[in-house]
């Protein structure tokens, strides 16, 4: 398929039709609405489920339902939104149904703004609902990772029954760049859905989708196994992606739209006779400190760059160990870091750490 | 006697529907829960949907509900069972998909997604317990406590100048234009039951034409948060609850009434 110019958030919204959605239920948000208007119209014309829901709590237990009915299912919203979905992705998480949401992450905290953000990366990360789980959260930089990630997206929810989460961020969610969606590919036949599905009791017992387990015992035994899930999907799913870290003194890592941008900071800097390589993690939950890890010992110092005060710096610096110095940049409110503001601060830290390694 | 020698010896005239479990149930002696969970169950049975049906259970004393329907279940959270139906149904329309919930679940916290399914037809049949009251939490006021009644959290009587007035959800759901079939029964007596039963059938059997949502509001008793008997309870509730909240159909829809007829 050849490439068109796409909006990000009709860009997803088309992906995941493409890859089988069977229905998706949503309420409206800046700066994602976009992705429920395509909807609305496509999913019909294919005969498939849409429906905008009266809230966001709503929309979330509608597609709970649905994913406990074994249907590839969705939703998509925008940070507060998703603040409103989290007692449902709790329910999810323990019921262990494979659920996909896009976050396309906005100015907060409170009603915030519509500007492009990246404050939700702790909800996203740490703490997506009550009780011990994790989410898959997967980071796209631009609008074909978005589209790609949103396939993977499904996979991997249904490989694990688990929830995966994509973060984008306004940008991602509105700019128009050239991407290839994937090819159409039918949806699952309803005879093929789980055999763990609510699809009815008919030569079988009854399946029972629940999130109850009242014996002490009976509730360590489904957290002792959820957390067996996400030590193999921690083994297994880590992704990101490296430029010009072979020689690099200096390490840049952020994720997202900052994440781009840090690609032509790499550019500036080695212009300028730095040498500066970046590491984009493309999953957030799981993360890749192991290779940060690895990287903390070739570099002298490391520049974590965000949308948010702070946030993802706090999992560097845990990878990292004290390893080399980590320092941070950031912007809020909904305010892109440009390339220029960013190189200083990578001047800054190399002033810092000059030499040091060596006199270790 | 078991129940196998009894069927061999003697005609079996009353057993367990095929649709509900033989476990016993965690209910507090006296509860109209059973009650209710067997005349659901012989209902799925007469309309032969047991093999397609899907529950959803609420967060209340029906927690566990499904661990006595013998049909596929789910757990929602606390008031979103409507949601959840909504989700199951659209994707599962050959199904029967019902909500069981109480008065906590559906007329308090869940009040925006019973209203919305409703409102919107969707096709599925949620049946109402209404108490009066929170059981499993211990008797705090409900949504639908009487004034004057005294419970865990009303330790003086329901104030309705402080706690405003117990909602009347069948009235309410009943002006929907998407609810088909709406109506109030109570299950404090022989005939109260079977008017009951009636009833859930016919809920059932307008989803299962496809005509709309329905709901069966059913006046039941919590006599240990009550603090009384079984039996003073049923009087109690007789006495009391049918004043405020008066039995009979709030909805019937012409499609209803001629399958009713039918």
């Amino acid at each position: 398929m050849a490439k068109e110019l796409l909006e990000g958030n009709e860009a997803f919204a088309e992906a995941a039709v493409r890859v089988g959605l069977d229905a998706y239920f949503g309420y409206p948000i800046t700066p994602q609405s976009e992705a429920l208007e395509h909807l609305s119209k496509r999913l019909p014309e294919l005969d498939r489920v849409f429906l905008q829901a009266e809230s966001e709590v709503a929309a979330i237990n509608m597609v709970y339902g649905a994913a406990c009915a074994g249907a590839r299912v969705m939703t998509s919203s925008s940070s507060p939104g998703i603040s409103l979905m989290q007692e449902g992705l709790s329910y999810i998480a323990c019921s262990e149904v494979p659920v996909v949401l896009v976050n396309v992450m906005r100015g907060g905290p409170g009603l915030g703004n519509i500007q492009p953000a990246q404050g939700d990366y702790f909800q996203a990360v740490k703490m997506a609902g009550h009780g011990d789980f994790h989410m898959i959260v997967l980071a796209p930089a631009n609008v074909q990772e978005l589209i790609d990630h949103v396939g993977l997206a499904f996979d991997l929810a249904e490989k694990y029954r688990t929830l995966t989460m994509v973060v984008a961020d306004g940008s991602i969610g509105q700019m128009m760049e050239p991407a290839e969606l994937p090819p159409m590919r039918p949806t699952r036949p309803y005879k093929e859905r789980a055999n763990w599905a609510l699809t009815g009791a008919r030569d079988r017992d009854p399946n029972v989708v629940t999130s109850l387990y009242l014996g002490a015992e009976n509730l360590e035994e489904v957290n002792l196994r959820l957390q067996k899930k996400l030590e193999e999907i921690a083994a297994n799913e880590v992704r990101w992606k490296e430029y010009e870290t072979e020689d690099a003194d200096l390490l840049l890592i952020a994720f997202g739209t900052v994440g781009r941008i840090c690609q032509s900071v790499v550019r500036d800097a080695r212009e300028a006779g730095m040498k500066v390589g970046l590491l984009r993690p493309t999953t957030l939950w799981p993360f890749p400190d192991e290779r940060i890890a690895e990287l903390a010992e070739q570099v002298e110092g490391i520049l974590t760059v965000e949308m948010s005060a702070g946030q993802m710096v706090q999992d560097v610096r845990l990878a990292v160990e004290g390893r080399c110095p980590v320092a941070f940049y950031g912007r809020m409110g909904g305010i892109v870091p440009l390339a220029d503001e960013i190189l200083p601060e990578l001047e800054k830290l190399a002033a810092n750490v000059s030499g040091k390694k060596e006199a270790d | 006697m078991a129940v196998a020698e009894i069927a061999e010896n003697m005609e079996l005239v009353y057993d367990y529907p095929d649709s509900l479990t033989e476990a016993d149930t965690h209910y507090c002696p006296g509860c109209t829960h059973g009650t209710i969970h067997r005349i659901i169950a012989e209902v799925l049975d007469e309309l032969d949907v047991r093999d397609r049906t899907i529950g959803i259970a609420p967060v209340g004393c029906s927690v566990l509900a499904y661990n006595y329907f013998d049909t596929d279940f789910a757990e929602a959270a606390h008031g979103r069972a409507p949601a959840m139906a909504t989700g199951l149904k659209r994707v599962g329309p050959n199904t029967v998909v019902f909500t069981y919930q109480g008065d906590g679940d559906l007329a308090a916290i869940g009040t925006a997604e019973i209203v919305h399914a409703a409102n919107r037809g969707e096709l599925f049949t949620t049946i109402f317990v209404n108490n009066a009251i929170y059981g499993m939490t211990g008797g705090q006021m409900a949504p639908t406590t009487l004034p004057g009644q005294v419970t865990t959290s009303s330790p003086t009587g329901r104030d309705v100048q402080l706690a405003g007035h117990p909602i009347r959800m069948a009235e309410l759901i009943g002006g929907l234009p998407g609810a088909v079939f709406v109506t109030r029964q109570a299950v404090f007596d022989v005939p109260g039951i079977r008017r009951t039963k009636r009833a859930i059938k016919t809920a059932f059997q307008a989803q299962l034409n496809g005509l709309g949502f329905t709901m069966v509001e059913v006046l039941s008793t919590c006599n240990t948060n009550w603090g009384m008997s079984p039996q003073e309870a049923l009087d109690w509730a007789s006495e009391h609850m049918v004043d405020y909240f008066p039995l009979g159909d709030t909805k019937v829809s012409d499609d209803v009434r001629a399958l009713m007829k039918g």
